[in-house]
Formats: structure tokens, sequence, C-alpha cells
């Protein structure tokens, strides 16, 4: 071998050590800030049973060691079959799940729930159920690109899965939604998973679907209209929304997947019209059903008028609400402090209020906390889509992305008074086994998608 | 595409922008609203689980928390409960609060601005926050020689140091046991309380400075005295005509003077015989004389119609407006709608004692910290000067001759020059009267101006009059405080 081979060999070597260096450096981060938000938990945990009882409850800290190991074990998984992926939103993932589990053991406390009635211990199980689903996900989905082939299937999927509490025997109506479905051994709320089958099946039409959504159409006043056969699928996703919103009562799930599918839709044809026609659909649409359903009405009177005795008092009324305010306005800035407010006095606490849980015991400090965390993993998303090389990756990033963004927003805009209070989950952190499992799966296709981003990217950059 | 992307990250980044902002104005902005809602069960919740300060009257524990072993941590315990509930009030977990429990509620909590360090320390100690004690200006000695003179008679008896306007005595009757409603068995309190709430006789009243007040009678003619005086319209030895009945102007119904007769004897009588002997029908006419107008000023100097704290809210006392010549003759001599407290009244007396400055009444002496560092000490002020010293000296001749010569002939005490002011007001036809006195002693140096009230005639229905139920009791009160 002659020097000059030998020099270039060398560099190229060096290169490929600095390339392959990388991964593992980005796989390093995250194993220690997975330690860093363990550690967090650990302590958040420990000073709800400090404050709430005064004695530690090791058992809880042994469960939360457990899950530890299953992040890690999840982490070890993806230095194999994902080795380039996002380092950030693990760890987030991991610190959201686990103050959640923190905040829902200091409401068992007060309400001297134990053993498996304690919510907290429904969660844990729940979260290394959802832990081990990721796993596999990530294990088994090498490559995305497959997903985009069974798009129909994920049509029929969600469908199917919207439809099953409206099924009699199996549905179940639970204050006053009709979103559960009860299979005798479990129970659970399949819209959870059906926005990620959506969130595929909108991701793939709309990949195919978009040159002729965007290209053609009349103008008029200056703007240019979609033909009349390409309202075709918004018309058939708005009926979707507007059957759920009046069979199930469910406000908060009708706007995600309504606002899912027009974001999809915006970013796939750039065209803001889709805006202008699905907002005014779904305006009208909630607005006459504001006339019809009692329910709706109810939310939005207890949202502009909470103070008012006659909407507090009422039935399905602004009790709930008003109460999640006095318990935020007393945690203040720094909050009462774990175990040493009073969130359970407010129904729901652990679940639909429990960002009114942590406003109150961590205060304003807290919430803007998590609201970063959130803000965190929905940028660290977004990233995906800006940088992803093949539009189906790119729209169900965003779209999954903005189905984590959204449920946030309507959650935490309810407890706040921002928008009336509708019945959506707090990605991570409510109590709720469906919830975890649809988030850590959505979790597992971010971190497979910005693996293929950065795995791509770095071929690129080598030829 | 990424143009696209672009625009809904904002747009994602403006939704979360919002939520930053609501938590912000909920949890800075709204905090003090949101804090003293009546449905906010927290803000109660709080005041229980802090060591609450106590209350104190001249080194004497009247009311403290207890440490107990339940949710609230703490039990509210008052001793003597009942002799200072009217100034106590209650401690209730869901039935509210009241007296120097509710006015003085941010001290004894802790939540004071005073106590703002004491807050953070706490929070960064970890220690309970614990509340400031409130030392009242009440003297156990004076209350309790008060509440036992008051025997089972309703009505109250107010006591103040008419130099400073400390109130010495404040007792209502019939009283309750704040210890009743202090416990933690809300069903048990709940059932109290509303026991309470409907019991006819209004124990939850404080009759000294609120409830429906009294028609002060004879005693209201102090103050149509002041405003004649004082405004120089009508002198002591100003003559009026003395009728033994006068028919009031656009009515069949007749005065008279409580004695059936004339005021004393002669066609024609003195603004000094008048008030001593205590004589409807001149003051009628006196009242007719300078008017509603100049009455009505005098008696708001002497805090008719304000608002006022001690720091519990005073039910302000009313002297009526847009009366006719019959009603303006009846309210001359405290009838008509003429509505006092007992600590008006003792006001009344107060500021004539104290040379025609009344001085702002109080209950609270001082606030001090856990480690007895002063937070907030009271300092004597001037409310007003509704007559001048050469009035208010003329008012305590005159009101001395009321006791010793007159018809408060029973505040007498020897030695001692007390000056005094009976009244007996009619309640209406076949009512029992309301018995008045008020008056201050010593006379010369006035160290205590007392009013008292007794309800329902004192038992005697129509046939007693102040001198004999009211003045005994205002006596041994001057007597305890001239005995320290």
């Amino acid at each position: 071998m002659s020097p000059s081979t030998t020099d270039h060999h060398q560099t190229i070597t060096e290169q490929l050590i600095l390339r392959l260096r990388i991964p593992t450096k980005i796989r390093n981060l995250e194993a220690a800030l997975i330690v860093f938000a363990m550690l967090i938990n650990a302590a958040a945990i420990a000073l709800v049973d400090l404050g709430a009882t005064g004695s530690l409850d090791i058992s809880i800290l042994g469960f939360i060691g457990g899950l530890g190991a299953i992040v890690m074990t999840m982490h070890i998984a993806q230095r194999f079959v994902a080795r380039d992926a996002d380092p950030l939103i693990l760890p987030i993932v991991t610190l959201l799940n686990g103050l959640g589990i923190a905040m829902i053991h200091r409401l068992d406390i007060a309400q001297g729930l134990t053993g498996w009635q304690a919510n907290a211990s429904r969660q844990m199980v729940w979260t290394a159920i959802a832990m081990v689903i990721a796993l596999v996900v990530i294990v088994v989905v090498r490559n995305h690109r497959s997903l985009q082939r069974y798009r129909y299937v994920w049509m029929l999927v969600g469908v199917v899965l919207l439809i099953m509490p409206l099924i009699p025997g199996i549905g179940v109506t639970i204050s006053g939604a009709r979103l559960w479905v009860d299979l005798g051994f479990v129970s659970f709320q399949p819209g959870e998973i059906a926005k990620i089958a959506l969130a595929l099946f909108f991701a793939g039409y709309l990949v195919t679907a978009r040159d002729s959504l965007s290209a053609v159409g009349t103008t008029f006043l200056g703007v240019r209209w979609p033909r009349g056969r390409d309202l075709g699928p918004i018309i058939i996703v708005w009926l979707v929304a507007m059957l759920v919103l009046i069979f199930q009562h469910d406000l908060g799930t009708s706007l995600l997947y309504f606002g899912l599918f027009l974001v999809l839709m915006y970013v796939s044809t750039g065209r803001a019209i889709w805006f202008v026609v699905g907002g005014s659909l779904f305006g009208a649409g909630a607005f006459i059903a504001s006339f019809w359903l009692d329910y709706v009405k109810g939310r939005f009177d207890g949202w502009l008028d909470s103070f008012n005795p006659v909407i507090y008092d009422a039935l399905g009324g602004s009790y709930q609400l008003v109460q999640g305010l006095f318990g935020m306005a007393s945690g203040g800035v720094i909050g009462a402090g774990l175990g040493a407010g009073r969130p359970y006095i407010v129904p729901l606490a652990e679940s639909d209020y429990i960002m009114a849980s942590i406003g109150e015991e961590l205060g304003l400090v807290g919430v803007f906390a998590i609201l970063c965390l959130y803000l965190l993993f929905v940028s660290r998303g977004l990233r995906i889509g800006f940088n992803g090389s093949d539009d189906f990756g790119r729209l169900l990033a965003v779209g999954l992305t903005f189905v984590i963004a959204l449920q946030v927003f309507v959650v935490v805009g309810g407890v706040t008074r921002v928008i009336p209070v509708t019945g959506l989950t707090t990605p991570f952190l409510a109590a709720g086994g469906s919830s975890l499992v649809a988030n850590w799966i959505i979790v597992a296709l971010l971190l497979r998608l910005s693996d293929t981003v950065r795995h791509q990217n770095q071929a690129g950059d080598l030829q | 595409m990424n143009r696209e992307l672009r625009r809904v990250s904002w747009g994602i980044f403006a939704l979360f922008l919002s939520l930053f902002v609501s938590s912000t104005v909920i949890q800075v902005f709204q905090v003090d609203n949101l804090r003293v809602d009546e449905r906010n069960s927290r803000t109660l919740l709080d005041s229980y689980s802090t060591e609450r300060g106590a209350i104190v009257a001249s080194n004497t524990i009247i009311a403290e928390s207890i440490p107990v072993d339940d949710q609230f941590r703490y039990q509210r315990t008052y001793y003597d409960g009942p002799m200072y509930s009217a100034v106590t009030g209650y401690f209730t977990i869901s039935q509210g609060i009241s007296g120097i429990e509710s006015a003085m509620n941010d001290e004894l909590s802790g939540q004071s601005n005073q106590q703002f360090f004491d807050q953070v320390l706490a929070l960064v100690s970890g220690r309970d926050p614990r509340g400031a004690t409130v030392q009242l200006t009440l003297d156990p000695e004076i209350q309790k020689a008060a509440w036992n003179a008051l025997g089972d008679n309703a009505g109250s008896v107010v006591a103040l140091d008419p130099t400073t306007g400390r109130i010495l005595a404040m007792v209502s009757k019939p009283a309750y046991d704040p210890n009743e409603l202090a416990a933690h068995d809300t069903e048990t309190v709940i059932g109290r309380y509303q026991q309470l709430l409907v019991d006819e006789s209004a124990p939850l009243v404080n009759r000294a400075i609120s409830g429906g007040l009294y028609h002060p009678g004879s005693v209201f003619k102090l103050i149509v005295t002041a405003a004649a005086l004082d405004s120089g319209l009508i002198r002591d030895t100003t003559t009026v005509p003395n009728p033994a009945s006068l028919k009031l102007p656009g009515s069949t119904s007749v005065i008279k003077n409580s004695g059936g007769g004339r005021c004393g004897s002669g066609d024609t009588v003195t603004l000094e015989t008048a008030l001593r002997l205590s004589c409807n029908i001149p003051f009628a006419e006196i009242g007719t004389r300078i008017g509603s107008t100049v009455i009505n000023s005098y008696a708001e100097e002497f805090g008719f119609g304000a608002s006022l704290e001690i720091p519990m809210a005073v039910t302000p006392s009313t002297y009526p407006a847009n009366m006719d010549a019959a009603q303006i003759m009846l309210s001359s001599f405290g009838q008509y709608d003429v509505r006092v407290s007992p600590l008006q009244m003792a006001m009344v007396s107060a500021a004539i004692a104290n040379g025609g400055v009344l001085m702002a009444p109080t209950v609270v002496d001082s606030v001090l910290a856990p480690d007895l560092s002063i937070l907030k000490s009271f300092q004597a002020q001037e409310y007003s000067q509704p007559i001048s010293k050469q009035t208010a000296s003329l008012m305590t001749t005159m009101m001395i001759g009321n006791v010793s010569n007159g018809v408060a002939s029973n505040a007498r005490i020897s030695g001692v020059k007390v000056a005094g002011k009976t009244g007996t007001a009619e309640n209406g036809e076949g009512e029992p009267y309301t018995l008045w006195f008020t008056g201050f002693a010593p006379a010369d140096n006035p160290r205590v101006a007392v009013a008292v009230v007794i309800e329902n005639g004192g038992g005697f229905g129509q046939s007693a009059n102040g001198n004999r139920v009211a003045a005994p009791i205002a006596r041994t009160v001057i007597e305890a405080v001239l005995a320290q």
C-alpha cells in the first residue's frame, strides 16, 4: 500500500470514526438526560411523600426505578436500531410521565387510595405497558415508508376505532361522553389510538393527493377556490368530526381530528384556503351544535361566565373550572410545594385538571416548566418536519407533533379559561392508560422518523 | 413546504404563548380576586392550618389556637367565650367568621403585608407560618364588671377612654359561646349555628355596634342640646313655653312630659332645666326652633351616618331626613326614626367629656409578631370636634346636674362627680321600653365614658325607666374603672 493511499484511507477512516462518534455522542447525551429526568422524578415522588405524609414510601420509588429500567432498555435498543434518533425526546417524555405519576400519587394520598385502588399504581403499570409497546414499535418499524403503503388500512382502523364506543354492549358513557370501550378484561378509549391511525392516513393520503388539491381550481374574488370534487375528503373528515361531536359528546376530540386534518392539508398543499373553508365549516358546525346540544352550550356558558353563581352551581356548570382557578391562584408564582397544597378539592384533579394541580403545588414556575417541556418536545418534532427528505415522513412528523401540541393547548387552555373546557387529556401527565399508550407510540414513531432524518443527512454528507 | 411548516410552527408557538399568558394572569394578576371569593374554601382552610395568632386583652389570653391531631391541625379555643364573644366574634370552618376574627383575619392568619417576610421565612424553613397576636384595648376587669352588671338583661354596655378612644369594655347579651362554633365537626357546628341564627334573641348580633340599633329616647337630647348651645341659637338660660301637653301639628296626637305634668314650675322653662328633668315638650320646641338641618349636622359631627371601623364595622346611627313638623318634634327627644348604637352614644358622652374633641374609638391596641415584636401599634386619633370646649364644659355641668340633682340619680358615686343622661325610649303601643344611660366620670378629669342599653324594659315592660335599670349598671362599670 502506497503512502498516499494510506493517507487517503486514514482520512476516510477518521471521517468515518467522526461520523460514527456523533451518534454515540447523542446517545450518551440521551442516557445522561434520562438519568437526570429519573432523578427529578424520584425527587418529586420523595417530596410528595414527605410533604403529604411526612415519611417516605420506598415501594413507589422502587416502581419508579423499574420504569427507569424500561426507559434505559429503550435507550439501549436505540443504540442498535435507531442510533441517530433525537436525544431529547425520550428524556422529556420520561420527565413529563414521571412528574405526572408524582402528582397522581400525591392525589392518591389525599384520597386515601392505596394498592390497586390507587391511580398512581395503575398509571405506573400503564406507563410500563406503553413503554414496552413503544419499544416494540421502534424495533419492528425500521422503515417508516412502509407505513405509507397501508394508508387505507389506517383509515379503516381509524374509523373502526372511532365507531367502537358507539357499538351497543361494549360502548360505555363516562361523565357524559361516549368515548370508552369495555371489553370485560380491559377498558380503553379507542379514540386515543385512532388519532395515530388518522395521522398516518392523512399523511399517506395527502402525499399522493396534494397535487390535485393544490393545482386545480377556479379563481373567484381573487382567491383560487378548490374544485368541488376535491372538497370530498374535507367534507368526509368534517362529517366524521361532527359525528364525534354529536354522538360521542366530545368537542375536544372532534376539534383534534379536524385540526390535524386541516394542518396537514395546509402543509401539503400550501393553500391557506383550506383553513378558511375548514375553519368556517367547523365553526359553523360547533355553533349550530351549541344550540342543539346542551353540553356544548353548557361548556360555552361555563367558559364565558364562569363566576356566575347560577352557572357555577348548575349540573355540568363551571364549579370544577372555578375550583381549578382557585387552586392555581393559591399556588401563586412559586406554589404551595409538592404535597403541601389542596389540589384534591378540584374534581378529577388527577386527570383533566392535573395542570391545575401542578399550578397549585409547583406554582407558575412549575406550569411554565411543564409548558416549556412540551414546547421543546414540539420543536423537536417540527424539526423532523423541516429536515426530513421524504414528504410522507415530514407530514407524519408534523401531524404527530401537532396532535400533542393541540392536546396541550386544548386541555391547558380549557383549565386556564383561554377556550371552553373540553375532554382531552394532558399528554403524558394525566392519569389514563389509553392516552399513555397512544402518546408513547407517537414518541416511538417520532424517534424512528428523527433517526431516518439524521441517518439520511449523514449519508448525504459522506457522499 | 417549509414556508407552510414555518407558519404552522408560529401558530403552535402562538397557542403556547396564550397558555403562558393565561396562567400568568391567573397565578399572578388575579390571585387577590380569586383568594377572596367566598366559594374559595382554600382561603379558610389555609387560615385554619396556620397557627392562628392569639387574641389578648391586657395579658389575659381570650382566644388562641391549640395544636390538635386532625386535618385542621389547630383548635381555636376561647376563654370566657360568651363574655368576650361580642368582640372576638366566631371562627367557623364552614359558616364564616366574624368580629375581631374577621376584621383582623389577615394579621391573625399571618397574611398581612407586615408579615410578608415571616411568610417567606416560613416557606424557606418549611415550618408552619404563624399568625400575629392581636392585643385588644379591653380591660378584663372592666369587661367582667360590665358583663356581670348586665345580669340576665338583653342589652349592651360600652365603656371607652374619652381621651384616647380606647374601648375598655364591650358587652352584648344574650351572647353565645364561640367555642361551640369553632369545633371541627362541621355538622355539629352547622346545627348550632343555625340554632343561634334563628334564635329570636339574636345572640350572634353584637348589639354594641350592629343589629337593628335602638331608639335613643332621651339620651338623644344630648345631641339636640349640643346643637342648640354650640350653634348659638339657644343658650342654657333661654326659656321656652312650658305647657303640660302639646298637640303635634297636623295630627290629633298629643305629646307629654314623662312625669305627665309641666317641666318644673313656671310658665316657661330653661334648656338647663329641661335637660336635667328630661322633659319632652321643651325639647320638641327647641328642636323645632333650631331645625333638623342643624341637628343633623351636629349628629353627623358626632358620627351619625358615617361608616366606622373599630376595626369591626359599626352600623351607622341614623337621624331621619325630610321630616315634617311633627316628626321633627318627636325626633328631638329621640323618638320617630332616630336609631343609635350604644357605641355611638358612648362616643357622644366621650366627646363632651374630652372638651368637645371626639377620639376615634378602637378595640385593637397592637399587633404583635410571633417573636413579640410590634407590627402595628395603636395611635390615638382625633375623629372630629363636634362642639367647642365651652359648649362641652357647659354640657358637663348640666350632665353633672342630671346625676346629682336630676333624673339620673342612680348613677351617683360618693366622692366622684358623675356626668350622665338617662333615656327611656318608647318602641310603640304596648311594647316594653328601651332603657338607657350614658355619661362619664370623673366629670372634672374623665377616665371613662359609658353607654348602657337595656332591652325589653329590663323585664319591667313600660313601668321602669333608664334611671332605675341602666344607671346602676353604668355606675358599676364606672366604679370598676375608678377602682384601678
